[in-house]
C-alpha cells in the first residue's frame, strides 16, 4: 500500500483551471477572459520590446555569470524597484529606511512580508494577529497568509455590488473596529478583481484610521504603470501612506508591467523608521529567505535592473507599459459602447470607471454559467474579466454574449 | 499581546517614536547574536546546530520566543495549524477557490513550558553559546557543523575574503565551481543554449505551470532515475520544478509535514547526517518539524563512513521516520556509502519503514559520470521504495544564480502520484505561484537534444577532473611535506568538498594568520584550489598542523 494512500486529491486553482477548460474548447468563437496576462490585439502575448533588447544585451555580455545572487537578491534590482515604488526623490530612501528583498513575483514577496510578521510583528510568533484582506481580493491571499501561519484572516468591506462601486462607509467600520495592529492587506492601485481603487481623498481618510488605530499597511502593487499608465500616479497611494510616517510592506510585482510573468520578477520593499531597524528586519528577512529559495533567480531580476537603471531602456519601457495600458482603455471605452449601443440592461459606466487589467462586471455566477457554456466566453464565476482578452475582432462577439446573458439568465 | 515587562523592546507601538520592528536579534556577528538569543529565555530564535561534546551529541537548539500571551500557542500546534485549506473568514462573496473554514480559538496555553529540546547543558559551564573556537573537542573530533546555527555563515566567509587585503589569500569555502585561474565558469554549453533562447521567437513569457516547465520536470527526472527508469516507464514517477536544491528540499518537506505519516503531523522525526548541510535542519524546521536529529555518519577518528553508526541509527529510530539521504559527494564530508552499505542501508529502511529522501546536489559532478553518481538512487526505486529526491542544477549546470532544481517524486502507482502532485501545486502556489523560467529553458534544452546533452556531460566531465586532479595534487604535496596525519581521505572522498579534519583552532590559524578561508568545521572547496594555489594552501596546512593542536 502506498505511503501517499491518504493524500486526497486537491481541487485545481480556479484561475488556471479555466484556461484549461479554454484550451480543450473547441468553439471557434471562444474567448478567454480569465487569467491576467496582457494580449495584443492579435490576443497573443507580448514579450515587450524593451525586453528582448535587453534580453540581448544580456546573452552578449561576457562578464556576466551566473555565480549566486546574495540571499535578498540583485542589489540594482532592490535599490531600482524600490525607487519606482516610491518615487526618484523620496525621502525615506535619501533617509536610508528603504530596503528590500528580491523575490519570486508578487507571490513570493507578499510570503516573505507574511513569513516575516508572524515571526515577528506583534509580539514574536505571533499567529493570532488578524489579517484583514479586501472582499473580494486576489484568490491567493487568502492562501499566503494561512500558510506563513496566520489563523486569523478576515474580510474587510470592499465591493459594493449594488451601487458598482467601493464600499466606503463598508472600509471605514471595518478600520474602526479592527483590533489594534491588524494586518491590512491593500492593493496599491488597479485592485484585483473590481478594478475600483480608493480616490485620494479617500486614501486620505482610510490613511489617517490606520494611522491612529496602529494598523500595518502591507501594499500588494502588482500593476504600477498599467493601472492609468502613468508610474507615479498609479504609486499615489503608497507615497502617501510613506509621506504619513507608516513603516509599511509593499510586495512588488514586475509580471504584469515588464510582462515578465514567468521569470518571477518581484521585490518586498520594506520601509521602516530608521536605518537600524531596517537593517535587523533584513536580517530577519534573509533567514526565512535562505530555508525557501535560498537566493532568487537572476534572469528577470537583470533585464528589470538594466531596464530600470539606464535612461533611455526605462523611457522605452514607460513607453511599452502605456502600449498596455491604452490598449487596454480602448477595450473597456468600446466594451461600454457597444453594450450600451445594444441596449443592453444595466449601467455599464463601471466599465470605464474602473482601472487596470480587470472589470468586475457585475455578472452574476449563473449568468457566468451561460457565458462559459453557451457562449464559450471563459470568465471568472465572480464576473470579473480581463480586458486584455478583448480584441478588435472578438469584442462585439462579446458584447453580445453578455447581452444575450443579461437579457436571458437572472 | 506580549508582556511588556518581559518583551518590552517588541512592543509593536506605531507612534512615530518607536518602529515596529524592535527585532532584537543583531546580524553583523552571528556569534553575538546567537549568545544573546540563547541567554534570552524569552527571546530565541528556532535553530538547530549539531555539535559533538565528548562523542555526544547535542543540540543547540535556539527557540524562538513564544510569549505566553493571549492568543500565542506553540508554534507548530497541531490543532491549527492550517492544512490544505485556508484558515478562517466569514463566509463572503469572493473569489476563492478553497472553502473556508472558521478558525479554532487560540488556546491559552503557554508556549513556555513547550519548548522542546533545548537542554541546559546548550547552556553548559563554558557558557550560553560556545564560538566554535571555544570548543574544546575532547579528542581530535571536530565540531560538526561548521556555520553553528548560522546559515549565512558561508557567505560571511566569502565577506570576509573579499575584504582581505592579503594578496595570497585563497578562499576554501562557498561550494562554486572555479576555473584554475580561480574564475567562475559558464558552462560553454550553457553560453550555446542561451543565445538559442534569446534567438527564438516562439518563445514568450508566459506564466509556467504550477509545477514547472514539463519538459524540463521529465527530463530531469529522467536524469536521476536512468532513461529506462522502469518506474518512469510505469507512470509512477512524477516531479515539481524547485527553486535550486533549497527549494526541492521545502517542497517536499512542506509536503511530508502535511500529508506524510498523519495528518500535520510535525513530530515525525526528520532525521539528518552528522554533519550534514547547514541549510537542511533549518529547511525542516521552517516547513514546521520539530523533532529534528542527527544521524551518526561521520567518523571522525577513522576519517570515514561510521557505517555501524548509520545502521544503529535506523535500527532504532521510530517507525516512518524521515532520513535526508545525500545521493553522491556527501556535503561536507565527502564521503558515501559503497555500494554494499547502500544496500544495507536500505534493507534496514525498507523493513522499518523509514522515509527516504534524497538530496542530490552534484550528480555527475561527484565522478564524472551521472549514471554513477545516480546508483543509489536507482538502487532504492529497484527495491520499490516510494520516495522523494531533490535535485539541483545549480553544480552540475553551473546554473547557480538561475535556481534550476527538481523535485522527483517516486510513488507506487499512478493515482497515488496524481493526488501527491496536486497537493504539491498548492504549497506552490502559495509559495512561489509557478517557477521562473530561464534555467528550466536552458536545461531541458540542453538534456532533450542529444548533441547538446553529450557536450554538457563533457562539461561537466572537465569539472570533476578538474576537481579530482586538485584532490591528488594537495594530497600529493601534503605527504611530501611530510605534514603530521594520514591525507588518503584527500583522494577517498568525491565531489566538491572535502573534510579536512582539521580542527577549529587550526581552521582559524588558517583563516586568520594564513588567509587561507575556510569552514570551521575543517571543509574546503576544491574547486578553489588551482595550480597556483595549491602550494600555498599545502604549506599552510602544514603549518597550522604543525603549530596548532
Amino acid at each position: 500500500m502506498s505511503i501517499f494512500v491518504e493524500v486526497p486529491q486537491a481541487p485545481p486553482v480556479a484561475v488556471f483551471k479555466l484556461t484549461a477548460d479554454f484550451r480543450e474548447d473547441v468553439h471557434p468563437q471562444k474567448v478567454n477572459l480569465g487569467v491576467g496576462a496582457y494580449r495584443t490585439d492579435e490576443c497573443q502575448p507580448w514579450v515587450l520590446p524593451v525586453v528582448k533588447k535587453v534580453e540581448k544585451m544580456i546573452v552578449e555580455d561576457s562578464s556576466l555569470n551566473h555565480e549566486y545572487l546574495p540571499i535578498l537578491g540583485l542589489p540594482e534590482l532592490r535599490s531600482a524597484a524600490s525607487k519606482v515604488a516610491l518615487g526618484e526623490n523620496s525621502p525615506a530612501i535619501k533617509d536610508g529606511r528603504v530596503g528590500a528583498v528580491q523575490a519570486l513575483g508578487g507571490t513570493g514577496a507578499l510570503r516573505i512580508g507574511a513569513e516575516f510578521l508572524r515571526r515577528w510583528y506583534n509580539g514574536t510568533n505571533n499567529r493570532s494577529t488578524p489579517v484583514y484582506v479586501s472582499a473580494p481580493t486576489w484568490e491567493n491571499h487568502n492562501a499566503v497568509f494561512a500558510d506563513a501561519g496566520f489563523t486569523d484572516i478576515r474580510p474587510y468591506h470592499y465591493w459594493d455590488g449594488a451601487k458598482k462601486g467601493l464600499d466606503r462607509t463598508g472600509i471605514m467600520n471595518d478600520l474602526e473596529k479592527a483590533p489594534e495592529h491588524s494586518i491590512f492587506v491593500l492593493h496599491a492601485c488597479a485592485h484585483n478583481p473590481t478594478g475600483t481603487d480608493p480616490t485620494p481623498a479617500e486614501w486620505e481618510k482610510i490613511a489617517e484610521v490606520m494611522k491612529r488605530r496602529n494598523l500595518f499597511a502591507f501594499f500588494d502593487s502588482a500593476y504600477q504603470g498599467f493601472a492609468s499608465g502613468n508610474l507615479d500616479k498609479d504609486a499615489w497611494a503608497i507615497r502617501y501612506f510613506v509621506s504619513q510616517g507608516f513603516e509599511l510592506f509593499c510586495a512588488q510585482s514586475f509580471s504584469k508591467n515588464f510582462g515578465l510573468y514567468n521569470e518571477r520578477v518581484g521585490n518586498l520593499t520594506v520601509v521602516a523608521q530608521d536605518k537600524d531597524n531596517l537593517t535587523r528586519v533584513l536580517s530577519q528577512m534573509e533567514k526565512i529567505v535562505r530555508t525557501t529559495w535560498s537566493n532568487p533567480p537572476s534572469q528577470g531580476a537583470r533585464i528589470v535592473a538594466i531596464t530600470l537603471n539606464n535612461p533611455e531602456l526605462f523611457t522605452e519601457w514607460k513607453g511599452n507599459v502605456k502600449t498596455m495600458a491604452d490598449r487596454v482603455l480602448l477595450m473597456r471605452d468600446q466594451l461600454k459602447a457597444k453594450l450600451i449601443a445594444l441596449g443592453t440592461p444595466g449601467t455599464w459606466d463601471h466599465i470605464t470607471e474602473q482601472i487596470g487589467m480587470f472589470s468586475f462586471t457585475g455578472l452574476n455566477p449563473n449568468q457566468v454559467a451561460f457565458m462559459i457554456k453557451e457562449k464559450h466566453v471563459y470568465l471568472m464565476a465572480s464576473g470579473r474579466i480581463n480586458m486584455c482578452g478583448l480584441t478588435s475582432k472578438n469584442i462585439d462577439y462579446v458584447a453580445e454574449s453578455i447581452h444575450e446573458t443579461v437579457s436571458k439568465v437572472q | 499581546m506580549p508582556q511588556p515587562d518581559l518583551l518590552p523592546e517588541l512592543s509593536s507601538v506605531f507612534t512615530g517614536r518607536k518602529s515596529l520592528f524592535p527585532v532584537s536579534n543583531k546580524p553583523q556577528d552571528p556569534h553575538v547574536s546567537r549568545r544573546r538569543s540563547v541567554v534570552n529565555v524569552t527571546l530565541i530564535h528556532r535553530y538547530i546546530s549539531i555539535m559533538i561534546r565528548g562523542g555526544q551529541m547535542e543540540f543547540l537548539v535556539t527557540e524562538r520566543s513564544i510569549t505566553p500571551s493571549e492568543g500565542n500557542k506553540r508554534r507548530w500546534d497541531l490543532k491549527d495549524r492550517p492544512g490544505p485549506v485556508t484558515a478562517g473568514t466569514t463566509a463572503i462573496n469572493h473569489n476563492y477557490d478553497d472553502p473556508h473554514i472558521v478558525s479554532t480559538p487560540p488556546s491559552q496555553s503557554s508556549l513556555m513550558t513547550h519548548i522542546p529540546v533545548i537542554s541546559p547543558q546548550i547552556r553548559g559551564p563554558s557558557g550560553p553559546l560556545r564560538s566554535l573556537q571555544a570548543l574544546k573537542a575532547t579528542s581530535s573530533k571536530p565540531a560538526l557543523l561548521s556555520s553553528q546555527a548560522n546559515p549565512v555563515a558561508v557567505f560571511k566567509l566569502t565577506n570576509d575574503f573579499k575584504e582581505d587585503p592579503n594578496p595570497k589569500k585563497v578562499n576554501l569555502g562557498v561550494g562554486a565551481y572555479r576555473t584554475d585561474k580561480g574564475h567562475p565558469w559558464v558552462l560553454p554549453v550553457v553560453k550555446k543554449v542561451e543565445k538559442m533562447i534569446v534567438d527564438d521567437n516562439s518563445l514568450n513569457h508566459e506564466y509556467l505551470p504550477i509545477l514547472g516547465l514539463p519538459e524540463f520536470r521529465s527530463s530531469a527526472s529522467k536524469i536521476a532515475l536512468g532513461i529506462d527508469s522502469a518506474a518512469i516507464q510505469e507512470n509512477r514517477v512524477g516531479a515539481v520544478q524547485c527553486l535550486g536544491g533549497t527549494g526541492a528540499l521545502k517542497i517536499g518537506a512542506e509536503f511530508l509535514r502535511r500529508w506524510y505519516n498523519g495528518n500535520d503531523n510535525t513530530r515525525t522525526p526528520v532525521y539528518v547526517s552528522a554533519p550534514t548541510w547547514e541549510n537542511h535542519n533549518a529547511v525542516f524546521a521552517n516547513a514546521g518539524f520539530e523533532d529534528l536529529r542527527p544521524y551518526k555518519y561521520w567518523d571522525a577518528e577513522k576519517r570515514g563512513l561510521d557505517l555501524s553508526g548509520f545502521l544503529g541509527e535506523l535500527e532504532s529510530a521510530p517507525k516512518h521516520s524521515i532520513f535526508v539521504l545525500h545521493a553522491c559527494a556527501h556535503n561536507p564530508t565527502g564521503t558515501d556509502p559503497t555500494h554494499v552499505e547502500w544496500m544495507q542501508v536500505a534493507e534496514v529502511m525498507k523493513r522499518r519503514k523509514l522515509f527516504v529522501f534524497f538530496d542530490s546536489a552534484y550528480q555527475g559532478f561527484a565522478s564524472g559520470c551521472l549514471d554513477k553518481d545516480a546508483w543509489a538512487v536507482r538502487y532504492f526505486i529497484t527495491q520499490g521504495f516510494e520516495m522523494f529526491c531533490a535535485q539541483s542544477f545549480s553544480k552540475n549546470f553551473g546554473l547557480y544564480n538561475e535556481r534550476v532544481g527538481n523535485l522527483t517524486i517516486v510513488a507506487r502507482d499512478a493515482d497515488n502520484l496524481k493526488r501527491v502532485l496536486s497537493q504539491m501545486e498548492k504549497i506552490v502556489r502559495v509559495t512561489w505561484s509557478n517557477p521562473p523560467t530561464q534555467g528550466a529553458r536552458l536545461v531541458a534544452v540542453t538534456l532533450n537534444t542529444p548533441e547538446l546533452f553529450l557536450e554538457w556531460k563533457d562539461n561537466v566531465k572537465t569539472m570533476a577532473d578538474r576537481v579530482l586532479l586538485m584532490r591528488a595534487s594537495l594530497r600529493a604535496k601534503l605527504e611530501a611535506l611530510k605534514t603530521p596525519g594520514m591525507w588518503d581521505h584527500i583522494t577517498q572522498q568525491i565531489g566538491m568538498f572535502s573534510f579536512t579534519g582539521l580542527n577549529p583552532k587550526q581552521v582559524e590559524y588558517l583563516v586568520k594568520e594564513k588567509s587561507v578561508y575556510l569552514m570551521s568545521s575543517g571543509r574546503i572547496n576544491m574547486c578553489g584550489l588551482t595550480t597556483k594555489n595549491i602550494d600555498y594552501v599545502a604549506e599552510s596546512i602544514h603549518e597550522s598542523v604543525v603549530n596548532v593542536q
